[in-house]
């Protein structure tokens, strides 16, 4: 699809979860929810001694029942959906044809760590941080979204064996 | 005068419908405007495909001037709406590493997500990498609590910052936008990759 018309697309549902919910969108937050659920059913004893991970399940609180897993969950379904109606659907791993399948996994497994890592700190991601927040005019959106583009422009010398 | 969810107490089950149908909605604007796949968001670094800058500062200055609106014909109270507090510290740490992953991964999480749903092998293995980023923030968190929580603005707004109104801000936003554009589509013919730009 044309970028600008798909642009218009994702500002039109950025304006509307604005306009109904009073909220931005996000992608990293759910994660953090679900991660949270697993450390909770795995080790209950450490959620809830830990700083971290006791608010989540302060009285009784479930942390998957939540408006951020749950807009994850339809991110997912939306883009099956699109992936569906413009014939998308396959299973593969998309990569230079230079580098081996290996080479490409690690280096998804490590981008994930550290986005993730950044988004926790940042207190959101691209879509949480530097979407939603340039949107309602906040300074940590500005700073958060040059430093996202910034550093991945410095960071993009030394990477560039795995995409160009 | 919206957020609706401040005019009608909504009971939790349609709280989170409202959340997954508009996560419906985020997710297709993503995967049509192509963020399914790294090779197109990693063009955006090496000058082959601008596509993230384009989609990105459209859809902003689209909500931007879409809630601008509905607060000035009164359906919209924008001091209802989240604006996210400014701590500057990890505003700007955790954006470098932000960075980092992105070229890294070739994704984003919201855009990972979208590239997972239909079927990018690489997709999942970067959630599996974001899951456990966000298990290792959670289990670093009690030595960094001073870095994240530190130089605490609160949810400061750039045109008070700047001393202009938000409609000003907002024209000066989108006349760099344009500038931007224009340097895009010229960055796409200079960076030009036909090798890549026809296999994504």
């Amino acid at each position: 699809m044309n970028p600008y018309i798909a642009g218009t697309m994702l500002g039109l549902v950025l304006l509307l979860a604005m306009f109904i919910s009073g909220r931005g969108l996000g992608a990293s937050g759910g994660l953090k929810y679900c991660m949270v659920s697993i450390v909770g059913a795995v080790d209950r004893p450490h959620a809830d001694k830990s700083v971290f991970y006791s608010k989540y399940f302060e009285d009784g609180k479930k942390p998957l029942k939540n408006w951020l897993v749950l807009e994850i969950a339809g991110v997912i379904a939306g883009g099956f959906i699109s992936g569906a109606v413009s014939g998308r659907l396959k299973l593969k791993i998309e990569k230079s044809p230079r580098i081996s399948n290996t080479r490409r996994l690690v280096f998804a497994f490590l981008g994930g760590v550290f986005f993730v890592y950044g988004a926790q700190l940042a207190r959101g991601c691209t879509s949480g941080a530097a979407l939603s927040g340039m949107a309602v005019l906040s300074v940590a959106g500005f700073v958060t979204m040059i430093a996202i583009f910034g550093s991945a422009y410095l960071f993009a010398w030394f990477f560039r064996k795995n995409w160009i | 005068m919206g957020p609706i969810s401040s005019l009608i107490s909504m009971p939790e089950w349609l709280d989170l419908l409202i959340a997954l149908l508009i996560g419906i909605g985020f997710g297709f604007a993503l995967e049509q405007a192509g963020f399914s796949s790294s090779r197109k968001l990693a063009g955006m670094f090496y000058g082959y495909d601008t596509t993230v800058i384009k989609v990105f500062f459209t859809a902003a200055i689209v909500a931007l001037v879409g809630s601008q609106f509905l607060s000035f014909f009164g359906l919209l109270n924008l001091n209802l709406v989240f604006v996210n507090e400014f701590y500057v510290t990890s505003a700007i740490v955790g954006g470098v590493i932000m960075g980092a992953g992105f070229i890294m991964g070739g994704f984003c999480p919201g855009t990972g997500l979208s590239a997972l749903s239909i079927g990018k092998i690489d997709a999942m293995v970067f959630f599996a990498g974001g899951m456990t980023g966000a298990f290792l923030f959670a289990e670093t968190y009690p030595a960094i609590q001073n870095l994240a929580n530190g130089a605490y603005k609160g949810p400061l707004k750039i045109n008070e910052v700047l001393g202009i109104s938000p409609g000003l801000f907002t024209f000066l936003l989108i006349a760099a936008a344009a500038g931007m554009f224009w340097i895009a589509e010229m960055a796409e013919k200079r960076f030009s990759r036909p090798d890549i730009t026809n296999e994504i």
